[in-house]
Formats: C-alpha cells, sequence, structure tokens
C-alpha cells in the first residue's frame, strides 16, 4: 500500500483511491448502522417491555405521596364518633400518641368542642352536632350524620376534590385533609421535616430547641438524678422507638461486616487457589484446568444461586451473606488472581531462585511483593463494590440494611423510613467508596518498590 | 544491634556498613508495622466473623453440615420429575429473554448516559471545563445508590414490569460507566481535537469526529463486560422485585416441594445463559483490546 503511493500518481480511479473509497462507504455505512441498530433495538425494547401500557398503570397518586412523605409528616386528629375520644398522633402510630391534655397547640379541646387550626384560616371544628371545615376561598363545609347516613352542607357545585357517599365524605384540601365516616371522624394536617428524629413524644427532651439542649448538657440540673445529661439524650436517641436508631445503625454495621468479611475471605481463600491455577506455578495442565473450570463454576451458579442455597443452610443473618458473598467473588479472585500472576517478571522470582530458594520462599520474595499492589487494588475495588451487593444480598438473605429496606418498602407506608435508609445507604457507599480509594493510594504507594 | 547506633551517631564506620544498617533497619521497621498491620486485620477478621454468626440464625458448623440437603432434596426431586425439564425449558424462555433484554436495553440506556457524562466531566475535552465537578459528583451519585432502591421505590410507583428494573440498572450504569469512560476520555490524544477546531467544528462533532473514534474500543470493552454483570443484576432484581427469571425462581421456591423441578429448570437456564454471555463477552472483549 504504501509502496504504491510513492510511485503511482494519485488519481481518482486509481486503486489506491478506490480502495481509500471503498473504506470511507464502508466507514460510513457502519456509523449509520450501528446507531440505527441500536434505535431498532430499543424500539422493540419499547414495545416488549409495554412501555405505551405503563402510562395507564403509573400511580402518581403514589409517586405524590412518596415525595410528600419524603420531607414532610402528617399528624393524625381522629375522633371516634361511637364514644366521642379524641386521638392525637403522629403518622396516626400508636408510638407518636400525644397524652391527654399535652396536645400540640393548634388542637384546641373544651368539653365536647375540638378545634383544629391548619393555618391560613383553614379551621376544623368537631361538635356534638358533627364536624365542619372552613376552607377561605371556598367556604363552609358542614357534615351531619342523620339517621344513619352523612349529609353535607356545602356551597354548589361540589368541586371534585369533595367526595361524597353515604357513608364517607373526604375533603383534600391544600391546608390538610379531612375525612368523616359514620365510625370517626379524622383530620391529617401536613408539617415539614421529619419528626420525632431525635425524641420521641414520651421522652423529656421532645419539643425543647437546640440551643435549649445544648443548655441542658452544660448545666448541672440533671433530668435523671442517676444519669447525666448528655448520657440521657444519647440513649433516648439511640433508643428513639419511632426511627429505631439502634435497629438501623447495626444493620448498616452489618451491611458493611458482610461485605468485609466476605471480600477478604475470598481474597484469603483465592489466593493459594490462583497459584494452582496459575500456568507458571502449576505444571500440570489437567490439575490447572480443573481449577480454572471450578472458578469458571463457582461464577457462573452466580451469587443469587449461591446466596439461596446458603440461606437454607445457614438461616437469615448476615454470616449467610457474607459466605454468599465468599464464594461467589472467591471464583472472580482466583480467575483474575491467576492471570495477574501468570503476568509477573520472571527475572525476580530467577533471581530470588539462584539463591537457592524453595518454591515457598520463591513465592513469599519473588512473587508476592510483585502482585500484592494489584491484588490489593482488586480486593479493595471489589469490597466498594460489595457494600452495595451487600444490600441487595441482605435483602434476600434477611439481614443488614437490604431488610429494613425491603421491610419498610413493602409496607408501603413509613416512606420517611425509606428515605432515611436510602440516605443513610447512599452515605455509606460514598463513605466506603473514598475509604477504599485513599487506602488504595496509600497502599501502593507505599508499596511500590516491587511494581 | 550496636552498630546501628555507631553508624547513626559517629559515621565512623565505612559508609558501606551504614547502608547496609539502615536498609536493615526500614526492613525490620517495614517488617513490624507489616505485622502489627496484619495482626490488627487477623482480630478484626476473626471477631467480625464471630459477631456475624452470633447476629445469624444459624451457626456455622450445623449449618455446614446441611449445606448440602437443600441442593440435593432439590436435586434428587427433580431427577425424578427429569422428563418435565425440557418443557420447562420452553415454559421459562420467554421470562430468559426479558432478563437478558432488561440487561440489554439497561445497559444500552446505561452508556448512552455514561457517554454524555464523561465527556462533560473529562479534562481537556469538556463543553465546560468549570462544571467538571459537578459532572463527577453527579455520577458518583448514580453509582452510589443501589440498584435495588430505584428498583423497588420505582415498583410502587410503575407498578410491577420490567420497567422499574430497567430504570434502576441503567441508572447505577450509567454511573459506574461514566467514572471508566472518563478515565479512558482523558488519556485520549487531543491532536484531533485541535485539527477539528482549526476548521471551525462544533464541540459535538469534535466529540463525535475527533474523542469517539479513539475511545470507542476500550468503551465497547467495558460496555461488554458492563453487560456481563447487569445479566446477574437483573436476575436478582427479579428475584427481589419484579420482572423476568429471577420472579419466576422466586415464585417456583415459594411453592417449595413439588415445584423443585421448575427450580433445577430455571437454574440450568440462568447458569447457561451466564457462562455463555461471559464466554463471549470475553472472547470480543480480548479481540477489542488486541485492536484487530
Amino acid at each position: 500500500m504504501t509502496a504504491a503511493t510513492t510511485d503511482a500518481p494519485m488519481t481518482a480511479d486509481s486503486p489506491l483511491a478506490q480502495a481509500m473509497f471503498r473504506s470511507f462507504r464502508k466507514r460510513r455505512m457502519v456509523s449509520y448502522a450501528v446507531p440505527a441498530v441500536i434505535l431498532l433495538y430499543l424500539t422493540y425494547a419499547f414495545f416488549a417491555f409495554d412501555v405505551p401500557g405503563l402510562a395507564a398503570r403509573a400511580r402518581l397518586d403514589n409517586a405524590a405521596i412518596l415525595l410528600s412523605d419524603f420531607w414532610s409528616h402528617k399528624t393524625h386528629v381522629t375522633r371516634d364518633n361511637r364514644t366521642g375520644t379524641l386521638e392525637v398522633a403522629i403518622e396516626g402510630e400508636g408510638k407518636g400518641t400525644y397524652a391527654p391534655g399535652t396536645y400540640p397547640d393548634w388542637v384546641r379541646t373544651d368539653g365536647e368542642v375540638t378545634t383544629i387550626d391548619l393555618g391560613q384560616g383553614n379551621i376544623v371544628t368537631y361538635d356534638a352536632a358533627g364536624a365542619r371545615m372552613v376552607i377561605p376561598d371556598y367556604g363552609l363545609i358542614d357534615i351531619k350524620p342523620v339517621d344513619g347516613k352523612l349529609v353535607l352542607d356545602a356551597p354548589q357545585p361540589v368541586p371534585d376534590w369533595i367526595s361524597v357517599s353515604d357513608n364517607r365524605i373526604s375533603v383534600t384540601a391544600e391546608a390538610g385533609r379531612f375525612n368523616y365516616s359514620r365510625s370517626k371522624v379524622e383530620t391529617f394536617k401536613y408539617e415539614a421535616g421529619w419528626e420525632l428524629f431525635f425524641f420521641t413524644l414520651d421522652s423529656p427532651f421532645h419539643g425543647k430547641g437546640f440551643f435549649e439542649l445544648v443548655g441542658m448538657t452544660v448545666s448541672g440540673d440533671r433530668v435523671d438524678p442517676a444519669r447525666s445529661n448528655v448520657g440521657y439524650m444519647v440513649s433516648e436517641v439511640w433508643n428513639n422507638k419511632m426511627w429505631r436508631h439502634r435497629d438501623v445503625m447495626w444493620a448498616i454495621f452489618e451491611t458493611i461486616l458482610m461485605a468485609f468479611l466476605g471480600t477478604m475471605g475470598a481474597a484469603i481463600v483465592a489466593l493459594p487457589l490462583g497459584f494452582l491455577a496459575a500456568s507458571n506455578f502449576m505444571p500440570l495442565a489437567p490439575l490447572r484446568f480443573a481449577f480454572r473450570r471450578v472458578f469458571d463454576f463457582i461464577r457462573g451458579v452466580d451469587g443469587l444461586i449461591w446466596t439461596i442455597i446458603l440461606s437454607r443452610a445457614f438461616g437469615p443473618g448476615p454470616m449467610t451473606g457474607a459466605l454468599a458473598i465468599l464464594i461467589t467473588d472467591a471464583g472472580t479472585f482466583g480467575k483474575t488472581f491467576s492471570e495477574a500472576l501468570e503476568n509477573i517478571d520472571e527475572k525476580q522470582v530467577e533471581g530470588v531462585r539462584s539463591t537457592g530458594a524453595n518454591a515457598l520462599q520463591r513465592a513469599r520474595l519473588g512473587v508476592i511483593p510483585q502482585v500484592t499492589p494489584i491484588l490489593l487494588s482488586q480486593v479493595l475495588y471489589y469490597l466498594e463494590s460489595n457494600t452495595r451487593s451487600a444490600t441487595i444480598i441482605g435483602a434476600i438473605v434477611g439481614g443488614g440494611i437490604g431488610l429494613l429496606l425491603t421491610q419498610a418498602i413493602t409496607t408501603q407506608k413509613d416512606w420517611e423510613e425509606v428515605a432515611y435508609y436510602m440516605v443513610l445507604i447512599v452515605l455509606m457507599v460514598m463513605i466506603m467508596d473514598s475509604l477504599s480509594g485513599w487506602l488504595r493510594r496509600k497502599l501502593i504507594k507505599g508499596d511500590g518498590g516491587g511494581h | 544491634m550496636a552498630n546501628i547506633a555507631i553508624g547513626q551517631t559517629g559515621g565512623t564506620p565505612p559508609a558501606l556498613n551504614t547502608a547496609t544498617e539502615a536498609y536493615l533497619a526500614m526492613n525490620r521497621r517495614k517488617r513490624m508495622y507489616g505485622g502489627i498491620l496484619l495482626v490488627l486485620f487477623v482480630a478484626i477478621f476473626a471477631s467480625g466473623w464471630r459477631i456475624s454468626e452470633e447476629r445469624n440464625a444459624g451457626d456455622f458448623l450445623p449449618g455446614i453440615s446441611q449445606l448440602l440437603d437443600f441442593p440435593s432434596e432439590v436435586v434428587s426431586e427433580a431427577w425424578t420429575n427429569r422428563a418435565n425439564i425440557p418443557g420447562y425449558f420452553v415454559e421459562f424462555f420467554p421470562s430468559l429473554i426479558e432478563t437478558i433484554n432488561i440487561a440489554a436495553v439497561s445497559t444500552l440506556v446505561g452508556a448512552l448516559i455514561a457517554a454524555f457524562l464523561s465527556l462533560l466531566a473529562s479534562r481537556g475535552i469538556a463543553r465546560w471545563p468549570r462544571m467538571i465537578p459537578v459532572f463527577r459528583r453527579i455520577m458518583d451519585a448514580l453509582r452510589a445508590i443501589p440498584e435495588i432502591v430505584i428498583a423497588l421505590v420505582l415498583i410502587y410507583i410503575l407498578g410491577g414490569g420490567p420497567v422499574p428494573a430497567v430504570i434502576a440498572i441503567a441508572f447505577h450504569t450509567g454511573g459506574a460507566l461514566g467514572k471508566l469512560f472518563s478515565e479512558v476520555g482523558e488519556n485520549a490524544d487531543l491532536k484531533p481535537i485541535e485539527g477539528l477546531s482549526s476548521v471551525g467544528a462544533t464541540w459535538g462533532q469534535k466529540m463525535w469526529l475527533g474523542v469517539i473514534p479513539q475511545v470507542a474500543p476500550n468503551w465497547l470493552s467495558y460496555t461488554l463486560l458492563r453487560f456481563e454483570i447487569n445479566v446477574r443484576a437483573s436476575a436478582i432484581l427479579g428475584f427481589v422485585g419484579e420482572g423476568g427469571i429471577g420472579h419466576d425462581l422466586k415464585i417456583a421456591m415459594q411453592w417449595g416441594q413439588g415445584r423443585y423441578d421448575k427450580v433445577v429448570a430455571i437454574f440450568i437456564l440462568l447458569f447457561l445463559t451466564i457462562v455463555i454471555i461471559d464466554r463471549i463477552s470475553d472472547h470480543y472483549r480480548a479481540k477489542i483490546v488486541k485492536g484487530t
């Protein structure tokens, strides 16, 4: 080709020019064909996955609930219409119920009359006759039970955010929600923030401001004479019944533990096996071949199946998860370690051999220093990615933060807890990422002599 | 030992001796640090296993003896019903295809996201060099969110089907590949870009004609590796959430005894798929990297 360019003049019909044009045409075709094939495949997938039908199935109201729960909480004010008892509870949970007489200041009670101030002039009143809600731009919504049926008296026409039936009337206003049924009447007030995140209602520290709390830690007056205020506060937060910080932190710890034990255990198991599968250390080809197939088999069976088998034998818990990671990664490490061992510089081994070292000494002094940086960097990389996998494996084996997350999601109620766990998982992964990156730089730079 | 003190303070012994002693001292120090690290590691590792065993429902030793109970039960039951298995292969083939499709689509979409983000986040070729840290943080965030979190939340909103899994895996893939892609991009030769700038090419043209042809082989190799990983991820997500062969496996497992032939059929399908895809991807990656 190059010879032709020097003596033949470049004309449009010279063989060289023809060849070049052909190659250009081919390239141009490829550059159009590849995106076209991708587009075609995505179109097929679009219909195979029934994306058009997705719009019908999507529950945007669920999305709204989820998003509002992520950053706000609601307080239920419920009156039992049969007994007349009133209950004020955060998220309607028993653990967040206010004791009678300690209601927040937007709920006022006076005999049988309860007044709930939802802000901006929206006021709900419960009394013996029924209940009514005042909405400034709309008017008065009055609900009364008459002969076992609910009667609504509201400005006509009734808008679509009020739904009416004989047994139940619900109002979804901007300020809050208001439901009246024969058995009970309830009002939901939405407020920003994760309520009771630090102290639950029964804690002596509930409702105190930040500076007040700091003051209490400094001043000597003990809330509980038996222990210091700081210790009491820490234990109140740690044992918070609503958010269960203690269980959550244990779950995070379990997840990291699974990743750490699994990855390190796999590396320890795989290192000797890697030698047995490397062609420059294992002269017996059939044995080498057998080891490689074992690694392939372990990797092929896949983490999911190992996890299922192991959780049958060991039951749910972090050890099962750690063993699942260990087995799966032992296969991967076995393969990559043996490849790294095959790529070493033989000269150093030769040098150690010339001093009369035996096989073990040659491996320790001639090989290990060379491969340590490579192996270590692989192990740390897997530690990082296994922190993520441990979340999923935890969901399958029933341990760690993955279990808490799937439980919180399947109840479809406590989305603020889901948000909390998501934030913690992302933080955990990011911290492990930077930790492993830092260790990798530190260890490999410090150990770089053999590399 | 005494020599060290002399060598360091007086300097009377010959220089060679000082160097040897210094080297030996350094070696000893290194070995000591190594020893301390090793002891620390062993202590953490051993106590970690103890803690995890305590918090586990079953203990290690009894578990080991039961390890083969479940597989042997499954296999023996499947063996008696082995005539059914080929039929199940046919029955579960569509969901296998769905699993592979989930992996393929999410890899493609993820690679596209990664390509855009990485071009915007690589030094030397970025469109807005000041925005590089922003795009890097976006990639970090995408990488940090585990697939299962996005998938489960989206299942609640979008209701079952493969789409939540695709979106979840694609996001994660975008972050993971983006990091690798931008490392390749930063090593690209800038001369073609200069040449294109001199003829007045836009940023898009510079990327398409100057950078993409250079990085394509490496990007393709990483994408194939990711596809391999995503096939596994999509099987797992099916098991935890919905869609594909993972979901069928979960249902068959929940039936327990009497359906183990189905479980075995799915195991075999999954195993063969993963091995075949591994092989194909290995083969092509070797070819791409060697530059044929």
